[in-house]
């Protein structure tokens, strides 16, 4: 819509972006706290098999803007539209199963749940049977739990995550933590998946498995990811089009390039003055 | 499991069917509403005098509802606990007061001290020193089960806090009940002073011993007077304490942020003991008040007391000290005119009700700020 | 009387051995072989069955006041079961239930009462009344889950008007029915069919039925609005519940049209219908429906719930709901678990139901560890062996004072467990049956052969 796509390519992107209909457009979103605007006519569309960044300094409103995707905040206006559906103020559990993953910034996982656990919970949606069939234990509750439990596993497979996966989630070191929540967002079968920092705390080759990780089942489930990120070499290095915020309004969109050269976003990071100096 | 209806993009302002169906709700509560006030306004012209004395007994109720609701208050919004042993640090106040009067005469320890003291300046400075030491014994004793049970437990769950609240309040009732503590009957209790009550009939005239007052007569007496003034002093001079001195903005930073109030070199740990000693003491208070208005105490004495206490915190919007203060009126009048109209075993029902009918309507309370949304 | 030690030793081999046929139970229900499965149960039933019913010497090995605690244990269990599965496993701060296990005892009581008075409506009345107030529910569920929004507030009243009038047309029918069958119970001197002693156990039966499926439905009216409260508020108003039940019971006879209950002085007359096997039959069945929810993508929602409600509603599932189905699933077992405790005591009164002895289930379910079934059947029976009998007895002989005593230590108890092991005696244990059966993990061979897909469109090429 309002953002021009940009055909630059990037030597980490492996897909061009595609143009045609956009999986995600937001127009005009905005949201109220009390007298504050913490989201201002925030205008998006993100692109199927693009992978798109949004960045912006400490409280530019971007995690806001993740929560009113999922559901979790009510937009105070605007449009949120999931493949030509308007999902703004969904619930929840409604948006994901519309098809729409997402992480989060602090860690969120079910601490005190295995990591099996935690991946097949998010099948849960697509267990096949009922409370009774599991209250009978028959054979649809075998059938169906058995394959629910090999999906599951395929997942963590791909995520070098089963030799751990009867560890409760709370014991594991952070960077596998991330990887399970990575996995379990996508047992959810999402076509949108919404990264909150995904990079946060990882030391640099973390960063890079983690860039490799993000790429991989990018291509192999043929997903569109929008992610938030702070360390700029991460969204620098994977994002092919980078969306900035700051106090609740978009103040520049583009490549990663055209964004490391604009003198606003560079404001908005330094401060005043810095762009010039 | 419903799966979310996908066949139509619906707009944002007609999202979906369901917000259309907000007026049963609504109509629901003004149903309710409206039977209320069809009951109030029937007894009203049904018996005018009845009806103000409904009223007056329900304000003395809920002035001591309000002394214990700034207890709960307070301490739920410095360390989001409910603190159950707060109804039983009450029911303590009544007993200490009881033992310093009916035991030790401590009322009269001024005409002891000067012979000469007139009779009135004795039982006004009598009962202010027994008031005194109830408070001072409550505050004492609410600072120990902080320091004790909930101290340790302050990182823990907040479950678990609360579980050890309740199990603090478990212990100080049954042990009250024990028989060389107060022991499990009731026991009379033995005012420091007189009744004095008056009637309302073109003028205030005192109703004198022996002697009953006109019939269709309004009566009050100074025992409503003494709880409604003393609440309202107690009332002021913490939102004093809270809005004008530093250890009222500390208790304030506390309850906002903790870890930043503690940066800021405020001494959390002292500002807690401070808050329950504070809310004790009106604990302590109310409890002698309530035990003068009801000269019968027993061991349980504070349980209901102190839950109404806590519905009219929350009413009110807990952590908020005017809020506090008009729950409890509000609790006391509903309690107060339930049992008069409608039945009295459902008066403890009624407080319940309202609280749930509040809640939902109102999540965080009357004088509540909006929660905000955290994810 | 002194305190006898071999009294004491006697008590205490009681308690180890009641908990090692707990293991063996549940070792036994767990076996993969459903004849070891079965013939396992029916050793486990005939072992406690001999114990209270041969005698040895003068009297049997579990004696009358043995067994009673037995009875007694089995329906703690059912109802901190449910209260394990609202707050250990979902993480709601319930404190309802000895609520609704007041209204599963009363509500079956009244049944059985009526019946041996030769009056089928209480029977029909009530039955009927559950199973249309629940068609009515699923009716309202399927018709509200499809619009989205709808304030919870609309949810209730409509719930509310649907629940009053299903009521009302069971009532004019069950009760039409009821006095057209009352000529089949025959007289006193000549009963007739339906005045059996095999009628008795059936009816019974469906009593207890009802009972815990009336509970689930009163649980259900009063969760939808109070689950959305929020974890202290949601605490305070089920309190408050138990509190307004308790004002009803002790009001039955003037404030509600039940005379028979007789307020508060307390039923009496119901019949003494539970015996081992019953208890034995819902104990099991409880366990086993418990268990069977928990390790299912079922539980694994709930217990996602008590984790992390935004990441919970984040993969899908609908948190409103399963903090429903939980609290309505627990209030069942309550419900059940006050039905066969009526017909075994045979006295109900409003004080068995205060709200302060409610806490009992709670402070179990802390003990045996919070999300731990086996943890909640061991502290049941070692709570009503231990303190319910083995203390009771000590006290006793020591004064009048006795029983404050016992609710002195308890708190005490509490608090230092609390303070000390705040996860319970036996953490996240389970026992044989109980145990989540582990999933090997793949060996790195095996899972670099398997093609991986998740439905998702494929990658535009």
């Amino acid at each position: 819509m309002l953002d021009t796509p940009t055909t630059q390519s990037q030597p980490m992107t492996a897909t061009a972006v595609t143009a045609g209909t956009p999986v995600l457009e937001i127009r005009k979103l905005t949201k109220f706290f009390g007298g504050l605007r913490a989201v201002n006519d925030f205008n998006i569309a993100v692109h199927p098999g693009e992978l798109a960044g949004l960045i912006g300094p400490n409280g530019a409103g971007k995690t806001t803007v993740f929560n009113m995707i999922s559901g979790l905040y009510m937009p105070s206006g605007g449009e949120i539209v999931l493949q030509g559906q308007d999902i703004a103020g969904l619930e929840p559990f409604e948006v994901t199963r519309m098809g729409v993953g997402r992480t989060f910034q602090n860690i969120r996982l079910f601490s005190n749940l295995t990591v099996l656990d935690n991946v097949r919970i998010a099948y849960h949606m697509h267990a096949g049977y009922s409370m009774i069939d599991a209250i009978m234990r028959n054979r649809k509750f075998d059938a169906k739990e058995r394959e629910l439990t090999e999906r599951a596993q395929d997942f963590l497979a791909i995520f070098k995550l089963e030799r751990i996966q009867n560890e409760l989630a709370k014991n594991l070191p952070y960077g596998e933590q991330r990887r399970v929540e990575i996995a379990r967002a996508l047992a959810s079968n999402p076509r949108l998946l919404l990264l909150d920092e995904p990079a946060a705390g990882m030391n640099p080759g973390e960063i890079v498995t983690l860039m490799e990780l993000i790429h991989f089942v990018k291509d192999r489930f043929g997903l569109t990811i929008l992610l938030i990120e702070h360390q700029m070499r991460f969204v620098m290095g994977i994002c092919q089009r980078i969306t900035v915020m700051d106090f609740g309004e978009v103040i520049a969109r583009g490549t990663p390039k055209e964004i490391q050269e604009n003198p606003q976003v560079i404001e908005a990071y330094l401060g005043k003055g810095a762009a010039h100096a | 499991m419903q799966q979310a209806n996908t066949s139509k993009p619906s707009s944002f302002l007609a999202r979906g069917s369901g917000a259309r169906l907000a007026w049963i709700g609504k109509g629901f509560l003004i149903i309710l509403a409206l039977l209320a006030l069809y009951i109030l306004v029937k007894s009203f012209f049904a018996n005018p005098q009845l009806f103000a004395q409904i009223v007056i007994s329900g304000l003395q109720l809920g002035f001591v509802y309000a002394l214990i609701a700034l207890g709960y208050t307070m301490v739920y919004g410095i360390v989001r606990l409910i603190n159950f042993a707060h109804g039983d640090v009450f029911m303590v106040g009544a007993f200490i007061s009881f033992y310093a009067v009916a035991r030790f005469r401590l009322h009269l320890w001024p005409a002891a001290a000067f012979p000469g003291m007139s009779s009135s300046l004795v039982v006004l400075i009598g009962s202010i020193t027994v008031i005194l030491l109830s408070m001072l014994v409550c505050a004492i004793m609410a600072v120990t089960i902080e320091r004790v049970a909930y101290k340790p437990l302050r990182n823990a769950p907040r479950i678990a806090a609360l579980i050890t609240a309740i199990g603090v309040s478990f212990f100080l009732e049954f042990f009250g009940a024990l028989n060389f503590v107060f022991s499990p009957r009731f026991i009379p209790y033995e005012r420091p002073f007189e009744v004095v009550t008056w009637y309302i009939s073109s003028g205030i005239h005192q109703v004198q011993a022996g002697t009953a007052p006109p019939s269709g007569a309004i009566t009050f007496s100074n025992i409503a007077i003494i709880i409604m003034v003393a609440s309202i002093l107690m009332q002021l001079a913490l939102q004093f304490l809270v809005r004008r001195t530093r250890i009222g903005k500390a208790m304030r930073a506390t309850a906002f942020d903790k870890q930043a109030a503690q940066l800021m070199g405020i001494n959390v740990d002292r500002i807690i003991s401070i808050t329950f000693a504070i809310g004790a003491a009106f604990a302590g208070l109310g409890g002698v008040l309530y035990a003068i208005a009801y000269p019968s105490i027993h061991s349980q004495l504070g349980i209901l007391p102190g839950l109404k206490a806590f519905v009219a915190a929350v009413l009110g919007g807990i952590g908020s000290i005017p809020g506090a203060f008009v729950g409890a009126l509000i609790m006391g009048q509903a309690e107060s005119l339930t049992a008069g109209y409608i039945s009295t075993p459902m008066r403890d029902a009624i407080a319940f009700t309202i609280l749930i009918l509040v809640l939902l309507v109102r999540p965080t309370g009357i004088f509540g700020e909006p929660e905000k949304e955290k994810a | 009387m002194d305190i006898n030690p071999v009294f004491l030793l006697v008590t205490l081999i009681k308690i180890v051995a009641v908990i090692a046929w707990i293991y063996g139970l549940l070792r036994v229900v767990g076996h993969a072989s459903k004849w070891v499965k079965i013939g396992g149960i029916i050793v486990a039933f005939l072992i406690v069955q001999l114990a209270i019913s041969v005698p040895i010497g003068s009297s049997p090995i579990l004696s009358n006041f043995d067994s009673g605690l037995l009875f007694q244990a089995c329906t703690m269990t059912m109802v901190a079961l449910g209260l394990n599965l609202i707050y250990g496993f979902n993480g709601q701060f319930s404190l309802g239930q000895w609520g609704f296990y007041g209204i599963g005892a009363y509500a079956a009581a009244d049944i059985t009462y009526r019946w041996d008075n030769y009056d089928a409506a209480g029977l029909l009345v009530a039955g009927l009344g559950v199973v249309l107030v629940g068609l009515v529910i699923l009716m309202l569920n399927r018709i509200l889950s499809r619009m989205r929004g709808i304030p919870v507030l609309s949810a209730f009243t409509l719930y509310l008007i649907g629940v009053i009038v299903a009521g009302a047309v069971a009532l004019f029918i069950g009760a039409a029915i009821g006095q057209a069958l009352t000529p089949l119970f025959g007289t006193e001197e000549a009963p007739g069919f339906l005045a059996s002693a095999l009628m008795a156990q059936v009816v019974f039966f469906l009593a207890v039925l009802i009972a815990g499926v009336f509970a689930a439905e009163v649980s259900f009216l009063f969760g939808l609005p109070v689950l959305t409260l929020g974890s202290d508020y949601f605490g305070i108003a089920t309190l408050g519940f138990s509190i307004v039940i308790n004002t009803l019971m002790v009001n039955s006879d003037t404030i509600l049209p039940f005379p028979e209950m007789k307020g508060g002085r307390g039923m009496v007359g119901i019949p003494k219908v539970t015996n081992w096997f019953w208890a034995f039959l819902f104990l099991l069945l409880v366990i086993i429906v418990m268990r069977n929810i928990v390790h299912s993508s079922t539980g694994r929602a709930v217990m996602s719930v008590r984790e992390d409600e935004t990441a919970s509603k984040a993969m899908g599932i609908n948190v409103a709901n399963y903090k429903l189905l939980s609290f309505v699933v627990g209030s069942l077992f309550a419900g059940i678990g006050g039905g066969v405790y009526a017909h075994y005591i045979g006295f109900l009164s409003p004080g068995t139901f205060d709200f302060l002895v409610g806490f009992n289930p709670l402070i179990i379910i802390v003990f045996g560890g919070l999300g731990s079934m086996t943890g909640t059947i061991v502290a049941s029976f070692g709570w009503i062996f231990f303190l319910e009998g083995l203390l009771r007895v000590i006290l006793g002989q020591m004064g009048t004072e006795a029983p404050t005593w016992r609710f002195v230590l308890y708190p005490i108890t509490l608090l230092l467990m609390m303070l000390l092991r705040p996860q319970g005696l036996l953490g996240t244990v389970e026992w044989g049956f109980l145990r989540q059966r582990e999933v090997k993990p793949r060996s790195r061979e095996e899972s670099n052969t398997v093609p991986v897909s998740i439905g998702a469109a494929p990658a535009a090429k």
